[in-house]
C-alpha cells in the first residue's frame, strides 16, 4: 500500500506528517531545525527519500539542508548562492535602481531525472540549479538578465522567486513565477527567456500592455496536459491554454479572487483549486469562514469546500506554496495555514480534517506519495 | 589555542557544543579566528558572515569578554586575554523580544 509524506515547511521549523494509503491516521515528526524559518522543502521524484530544505533565519541567512533517508536524518549542502558576473540593479520600492542582492531560497524543485539536479528559486529574484545533490550552486544568470530585469520590482513580500515547474517530457521548458514580475519561460533549459504574461491585468500597472510587473502568486499543471496552465494572480485566477502564451480570466463566481496557492486535482486534469481570501489588504478568509473552492470544469465555475473547515470566527492565511495534492485514487488535497493548521482531504476536497493544529505559522507543503 | 563561543543554532548546525577550541597561528585576529572555525565546520559558511562581503552578519555580535569587538577591523590582533585562551571569543545573536 502506498504511503503519504507530508513535507511542512514553518516559521520555526520544518515537520513531517506521515499516513498509510487510508490517510486517516497521522505521525508527526519534528521540529527538524526548530527556530528557523522553512520555506520550502521537497523531496526528489526519482528518489523520494532524498529531500532538500530551505532553512532560513534573520540572524544565520540561508542554510540548505539534504537528506537521504526520507527526513530521518540531515546534512547541510552548500549555500553559496553567488550572482554570475556583476548583478546589476533591478528597481526599488520608490523606482530608483538597487543592487541585486541575494536574500534567501523561497522555492527548492527537484529534477524528475535526477535526484542530484535541483532548482533554487531566491529572493532577489533568480534561477539556481545544483547538479551535484546541492553541493555546489550555479546561476541560470540569462533570467535575470532579460532585458526587462532592470525593470523588476519586489512586492511587498520581496521580489522572490516562487514557482519553478520543469516538464519531464520536455527538458528543456521551464515555467517560472516571479513577484512583482511576473511568468518566464525558456525552452532552451535556461539560455534563453521570454516573458509570458500577455493577457494578465492589474490595477497598478497604468499600460494595460506591459510585458512585466504582474504579482503572480503561483502557477501550477496537471503533468498530463503541460500547455494547460493555471494562475493566482494577486487578483484574478488565470488560466493559460498556449504554454503561457496568453492568458484569460477564469474567476468566474468566486466569492474573493485574491489568493494565493492554486492546484490541480492528481486525476483531473480540469480540477482545480483555490483558498479566496477577502483582499490583499485584509489576508484572511471572507466573513472568516475557512473555503477551499474547487472547478470541476477549469475555472469559471466554483464550489465552495467547507465541510470540516472552520465556518466562523477564522482569520488565517493560506501562503503560495502551501497547498498540495497527493496521487492517490481519490485524490488527496493538502494546505497549512498561518495558524498552524494543516487540513488533509482524502475525497477530492469534498470533507477536511486537520492532521495537526497548533504548528507554527506554515509557509510551505508538499506531498509525497511513497511506494 | 583559542577558544570560542557560539550561540544556540549555530551549535546545532555545527553539530558541537557550546565552545569550541581552535589553533590560529599568532597574532590571532576575528578573521583569521573566524576563517579557522569556518574551515574545520563548513556548516558555519556563510550564517557568520556575508559569503560576498565577508562582513558580519547584521544581528550577530563579536566579543572579547565584556569588549565589544562588532565593528573593529577584522584583521586587528584579539585581545591577548583571547589569543591566551584565558577568556573566549564569543559571537552571539542579537536579543529577539515580542
Amino acid at each position: 500500500m502506498s504511503r503519504i509524506r507530508v513535507l511542512v515547511g514553518t516559521r520555526k521549523g520544518a515537520f513531517i506528517l506521515t499516513s498509510d494509503g487510508k490517510r486517516r491516521s497521522w505521525e508527526v515528526s519534528g521540529p527538524h531545525f526548530g527556530g528557523w524559518e522553512v520555506y520550502h522543502l521537497k523531496g526528489s521524484p526519482v528518489d523520494p527519500d532524498r529531500l532538500y530544505a530551505s532553512q532560513w533565519s534573520s540572524w544565520f541567512g540561508q542554510v540548505i539542508q539534504r537528506s537521504r533517508d526520507g527526513g530521518q536524518t540531515w546534512e547541510t549542502a552548500d549555500n553559496r548562492f553567488m550572482y554570475d558576473g556583476v548583478p546589476g540593479t533591478h528597481l526599488w520600492y520608490d523606482g530608483t535602481p538597487h543592487p541585486w542582492e541575494f536574500k534567501r531560497v523561497w522555492h527548492l524543485e527537484p529534477s524528475p531525472a535526477n535526484p542530484d539536479t535541483v532548482y533554487a528559486g531566491v529572493e532577489d529574484a533568480s534561477l539556481f540549479r545544483s547538479a551535484d545533490g546541492g553541493q555546489t550552486w550555479q546561476e541560470l544568470p540569462a533570467l535575470r538578465r532579460h532585458e526587462s530585469g532592470g525593470r523588476w520590482q519586489p512586492g511587498a513580500g520581496g521580489m522572490c522567486l516562487h514557482t519553478i515547474l520543469l516538464d519531464p517530457d520536455a527538458p528543456g521548458r521551464i515555467f517560472i513565477a516571479i513577484s512583482a514580475a511576473g511568468v518566464f519561460r525558456t525552452d532552451d533549459a535556461g539560455k534563453t527567456w521570454r516573458a509570458a504574461n500577455r493577457g494578465l491585468k492589474s490595477q497598478y500597472i497604468a499600460d494595460p500592455d506591459a510585458e512585466v510587473g504582474y504579482c503572480v502568486h503561483r502557477i501550477a499543471r496537471h503533468r498530463s496536459r503541460p500547455h494547460v496552465l493555471f494562475m493566482q494572480l494577486h487578483w484574478n485566477v488565470m488560466r493559460s491554454d498556449d504554454a503561457g502564451e496568453s492568458w484569460r480570466n477564469i474567476s468566474g463566481d468566486l466569492p474573493s479572487d485574491f489568493g494565493f496557492p492554486i492546484e490541480v486535482h492528481a486525476n483531473e486534469p480540469d480540477t482545480i483549486y483555490v483558498v479566496p481570501i477577502k483582499s490583499d489588504s485584509e489576508h484572511y478568509p471572507p466573513e472568516g469562514k475557512l473555503r477551499v473552492y474547487r472547478s470541476r470544469t477549469g475555472g469559471n465555475e466554483w464550489e465552495a469546500l467547507s465541510k470540516g473547515l472552520p465556518q466562523r470566527d477564522c482569520y488565517v492565511n493560506v501562503l503560495r506554496d502551501a497547498m498540495a495534492v497527493d496521487s492517490l485514487d481519490p485524490c488527496g488535497v493538502y494546505f497549512g495555514t498561518t495558524g498552524g493548521q494543516v487540513y488533509a482531504s482524502g475525497d477530492s476536497g469534498d470533507s477536511w480534517a486537520p492532521i495537526v493544529r497548533d504548528l507554527p505559522a506554515v509557509l510551505s507543503v508538499e506531498v509525497q506519495t511513497v511506494q | 589555542m583559542i577558544r570560542i563561543m557560539l550561540p544556540f543554532h549555530l551549535r546545532t548546525l555545527a553539530r558541537t557544543g557550546a565552545e569550541v577550541q581552535i589553533e590560529v597561528t599568532a597574532p590571532a585576529t576575528q578573521r583569521s579566528v573566524l576563517d579557522a572555525l569556518e574551515a574545520r565546520y563548513p556548516a558555519l559558511r556563510g550564517t557568520i558572515r556575508d559569503h560576498v562581503t565577508a562582513k558580519r552578519r547584521p544581528f550577530l555580535r563579536f566579543y572579547a569578554g565584556d569588549l565589544d569587538l562588532s565593528n573593529e577591523p577584522p584583521d586587528a590582533p584579539l585581545p591577548d586575554t583571547v589569543a591566551s585562551g584565558n577568556e573566549p571569543y564569543i559571537v552571539f545573536g542579537a536579543i529577539s523580544g515580542g
